[in-house]
């Protein structure tokens, strides 16, 4: 009987910290910035059908970078968590807490007992009701959670992209200088953008999609 | 959220809506058939919805009144329901069932919308409207019906459509106007000698809300514009543009008119 080698619980952790993080690394960004009356979602993506920012519930949106299949099988997972809680009590009672846990959950499941962890680092943003503050969440590989506002970077490069976005950042700004605030923290040349908008526009559904056109025209704007 | 065991949507499963991840959870709505009369429950009905096309789109109107045997159960009932941004549903038969099964449609929709990044088509939004109502086969046996109507505007063919459905999941594509509910003999044979194809917004909406009136005239458990309460009819309309749900003022004076124009 062969008895298994003993490996310290911080390499073990380590070592798989390093893999999640050496793939999240070859993946591009995601950035997040609080406008005026909302929240703008800003990913470099040279797909115009692949996403990356999606709608979760009324109110709330989903943005992960990393591993394309990890991140759209915790999308799914997330609408499904939302629209049944929806369903069984009632819409204002889908929260972007309540959502982020169980993925915080699930990820520090999976990189503890799987044989691989998720490539995968999550954004979820969440436009406040009436005056209450808008919340931005940011979720590790490893189900590390973190609570933002203002503005928020995940991805290969958030460290620098957070860091030029704090610079730049003041509250109150419109959409347009959201988008190029946003747009100008990336610093190398991007091949195609991605962008959603959470928005108080009185709709039910906050969430919408900036079209291609609408994004250039806003960097065009300066 | 349970740990994802298998790859969601993986090319193996069969693609899962909103109402199998219901039913995988056990929170599925069924109601066990039991035996029995259900005459005493004191059920309430839904009464009198219809929908009719004009040039740009289609309109769909419903009255506010749901019976319970001969008496009102409720006044200000809502039998119109925008599904999506693009089309509508209304209810006629046992309320009750029919608001959850309004619920679960409207959800599975934005399920889809959200799951695909893209609108079901109309065809497939109306296929499935008729699996729900199909599902509930067992319950009209035992007296409990519900029959929806279904509308929207159509990007593909680019005109509004409608559709009729009977209680076995049967679905059925009308050219010009449907309705259900107890009113919809009188309001059809109203529709039959007034519509007109080429109508447009507002010849429609007049249209829609007589014959409303007409059937409200012949059918007592059908509520027309109740204009001493101010409680007036649901109005929807659709067209290229999306959804526009009718605010009372502007239903007020066409409602008052056509109760002059309809004896």
């Amino acid at each position: 009987m062969t008895m298994p080698f003993y490996v310290p619980p911080e390499q073990l952790v380590k070592d798989r910290a390093d893999f999640a993080r050496k793939g999240i690394a070859r993946g591009r960004s995601i950035a997040a910035v609080e406008y005026e009356t909302g929240i703008l979602l800003l990913a470099e993506n040279p797909s115009g059908t692949l996403h990356k920012i999606s709608e979760i519930y009324d109110r709330i949106a989903f943005a992960g970078v990393g591993k394309f299949n990890e991140f759209e099988l915790l999308r799914v997972a997330g609408i499904r968590h939302a629209d049944v809680k929806g369903y069984m009590y009632s819409r204002s009672d889908v929260s972007a807490k309540s959502l982020v846990n169980a993925f915080a959950q699930t990820l520090g499941n999976i990189f503890t007992h799987e044989v691989k962890p998720f490539e995968v680092e999550l954004l979820v943003a969440e436009l406040g009701v009436g005056d209450q503050p808008n919340r931005m969440y940011r979720v590790l590989y490893d189900g590390t959670l973190y609570d933002q506002s203002g503005c928020v970077a995940i991805g290969g490069n958030a460290e620098d992209l957070s860091e030029r976005l704090e610079a730049a950042y003041r509250p109150g700004l419109s959409l347009a200088e959201a988008v190029r605030l946003a747009a100008g923290a990336f610093e190398d040349e991007v091949e195609g953008w991605e962008g959603a908008i959470l928005d108080r526009n009185g709709h039910r559904r906050a969430f919408r999609k900036l079209t291609a056109e609408e994004i250039a025209g806003f960097i065009a704007d300066a | 959220m349970s740990e994802p065991k298998a790859p969601v949507g993986g090319i193996t499963e069969s693609p899962a809506g909103f109402a199998q991840v219901l039913k995988a959870a056990g929170l599925a709505p069924t109601w066990d058939a039991v035996g029995g009369s259900v005459a005493d429950l004191g059920l309430a009905d839904a009464t009198t919805v219809l929908a009719v096309r004009y040039d740009a789109g289609v309109y769909m109107i419903g009255d506010r009144q749901a019976t319970e045997g001969y008496s009102v159960a409720h006044r200000k009932m809502k039998k119109v329901f925008p599904s999506d941004d693009f089309s509508a549903v209304a209810i006629s038969g046992t309320a009750g069932l029919a608001i959850e099964l309004v619920k679960l449609f409207q959800t599975e929709l934005e399920h889809y919308e959200k799951l695909e990044g893209t609108r079901l088509s109309l065809e497939g939004r109306a296929n499935f409207l008729a699996r729900l109502v199909r599902q509930q086969l067992p319950m009209a046996f035992q007296g409990l019906v519900v029959v929806p109507l279904f509308c929207g505007f159509d990007h593909l063919v680019g005109s509004g459509r409608l559709f009729t459905f009977d209680v076995v999941g049967g679905r059925y594509e009308e050219d010009d106007f449907g309705a259900t509910g107890s009113g919809s003999r009188e309001a059809k044979s109203y529709l039959r000698s007034h519509f007109d194809p080429a109508m447009d917004a507002e010849e429609g909406l007049s249209v829609a809300m007589r014959s409303l009136v007409a059937a409200a005239e012949q059918d007592v458990a059908t509520s027309g514009p109740d204009v001493r309460r101010g409680i007036y009819p649901n109005v929807i309309r659709i067209n290229v543009d999306g959804l526009v749900e009718l605010a009372d003022e502007e239903i007020a004076p066409i409602a008052e008119a056509a109760l002059e124009m309809v004896r």
